[in-house]
């Protein structure tokens, strides 16, 4: 009887298996086994590089002109990228130690922010900051686009942080305990680093939709990608061959990271057995 | 003479189920208790109370004169006097076997990290696995494993060891090597409070063992006397279905 509610004699706490927690949203990661030449992303990534190629080859006017005019679009991309993952994943740390609080009041802040987040569209949000609130906070046009992104992606980040916190079996809290560990030191030097290795890969996944998304930037007044190309097309008018070059530029970056994410997520794998 | 563990009137509910039913308890300094019940009987939990992973709804229990369930007593303090070994070994996974060791002397008692380590490669010595410690956790068998969670527990000189079921995750062929390091701490004086069913290791090294079923104490004598002739029926009917 009281054996089903003491976590000890559980079965699934004696596997030495890390746990997985399965959280994506959707982006395309190769599966393993796929080695052949023709697998989906081979053909993807590199045809999308032959393309990229060969247009310019073929027709360099306009192809090559926007190939040269949006490479400042995919510096601001990473720029805006790159900064809005460092916060998101500090905003999701805390938020995630936030939602496993004893504390009710932080434990309710934490739940509160993560709802609210992710029940407002992001592209309402980064109007919201950028348009209502930027002006009242003298945030500048990138500063808002950054902060949207981190406090949007941060309440995602959030729940991997917890769903990973919470795959670390009982047990290795409750070890930690029992040697005289504070529930916070036990949470650093023992929980936490075991959160990390479970949750890198779904944190990938995170990292490329926030590259997919920070196209949305491009509505505020942000030169990234998809703006220069924007802007390229409605000085020449060139609306197709611009926008595929936008195109094949953001699915190369998506591409390329989602196979780096799928090698780590291998290379983790494989040190587990 | 004060008893290293004195645990009184210990009651115990989860949501309705009552899991201990007022438990009265002493274990001497140097004493060597085994806990025998069926599942559900109560027994992990009251082991469990006693470094207040569990907390009694109400009853006492002291660990010399300290007062383990009150609120204001430091828990940490106790903890660290009290090593625990666990059914599921529990090691970090993430850490060497060394660093498994040293972790809690390191981080809790502010020990040198080189003293630490010396303390730890002894431990290793004294459990048969000088060898291993650069090993992971999962790069050693279960009876390994157990013995470097031993080593653990015993690297913050409790003055109390409790096992909880040690050797029930084990394959046969290991339990042995886990009892050996058992028989020989006990034999060493360490105050032991043990949840099994290992009959061998109780005639060995046990100087009483406890039954318990439905969350109380049936009845406890010295092992040859509680296994030759149990006085109540409900500790026969449980020893001839484990013998």
């Amino acid at each position: 009887m009281n054996g089903k509610n003491k976590g000890s004699a559980s079965p699934d706490h004696r596997t030495s298996v890390p746990p997985m927690i399965n959280i994506t949203d959707g982006t395309l990661i190769p599966s393993q086994g796929e080695h052949s030449v023709l697998s989906a992303w081979n053909i993807a990534f590199f045809g999308a590089i032959a393309v990229l190629v060969i247009l310019p080859l073929v027709h360099p006017s306009p192809y090559r002109e926007i190939l040269a005019f949006v490479p400042d679009g995919v510096l601001a991309t990473f720029e805006v990228t790159l900064v809005s993952i460092v916060f998101a994943l500090l905003l999701g740390l805390l938020a995630g130690l936030g939602r496993i609080s004893r504390n009710i009041v932080v434990n309710r802040i934490a739940t509160i922010y993560v709802e609210v987040v992710r029940g407002i569209p992001l592209l309402v949000q980064l109007f919201y900051i950028y348009y209502a609130l930027g002006p009242l906070l003298h945030l500048k046009g990138p500063t808002s686009a950054i902060v949207a992104m981190s406090v949007c992606y941060g309440a995602y980040l959030g729940e991997i942080f917890r769903a990973g916190i919470q795959a670390v079996p009982k047990g290795q809290m409750e070890a930690a305990l029992a040697l005289g560990m504070s529930r916070t030191q036990a949470i650093w030097s023992i929980v936490l680093p075991q959160t990390i290795r479970i949750i890198l890969p779904p944190i990938g996944n995170e990292f490329i939709a926030l590259l997919k998304d920070s196209s949305l930037v491009s509505i505020l007044a942000i030169s990234d990608l998809l703006r220069r190309g924007r802007e390229y097309a409605s000085t020449s008018f060139q609306y197709f061959q611009s926008y595929t070059v936008v195109a094949l530029i953001y699915l190369i970056l998506t591409l390329f990271f989602s196979r780096l994410v799928g090698l780590m997520e291998a290379r983790l794998k494989r040190r587990d057995t | 003479m004060t008893p290293r563990v004195r645990i009184e009137k210990a009651v115990k509910f989860f949501n309705k189920v009552e899991a201990l039913r007022g438990v009265d308890m002493t274990v001497q300094t140097g004493e060597v208790v085994l806990i025998i019940g069926p599942s559900g009987s109560g027994k992990s939990t009251l082991l469990r109370s006693v470094n207040r992973l569990e907390h009694l709804s109400s009853g006492d229990i002291w660990i010399d004169d300290e007062k383990v369930t009150d609120p204001k007593t430091d828990i940490r303090k106790i903890r660290e006097e009290v090593g625990m070994v666990f059914q599921s070994f529990n090691l970090f996974p993430h850490l060497s076997v060394l660093n498994n060791i040293t972790i809690a002397p390191i981080n809790v008692k502010r020990m040198k990290r080189g003293e630490a380590e010396a303390i730890g490669r002894k431990l290793l010595v004294k459990v048969g696995l000088a060898d291993k410690e650069r090993a992971f956790p999962d790069q050693l068998s279960g009876g390994q494993q157990q013995r470097v969670a031993i080593a653990r527990a015993l690297a913050m000189d409790p003055k109390i060891m409790l096992f909880d079921e040690p050797t029930s995750a084990l394959d046969p062929e290991m339990i042995k090597e886990v009892l050996d390091v058992m028989t020989d701490l006990a034999k060493e004086g360490m105050t032991m409070l043990v949840v099994s069913h290992e009959m061998g290791f109780a005639r060995a090294a046990a100087d009483r063992v406890v039954f318990m079923d439905m969350g109380e104490i049936i009845e406890q004598a010295p092992p040859e006397v509680l296994f030759e002739h149990p006085k109540e029926d409900r500790t026969k009917r449980f020893l001839d279905n484990i013998l």
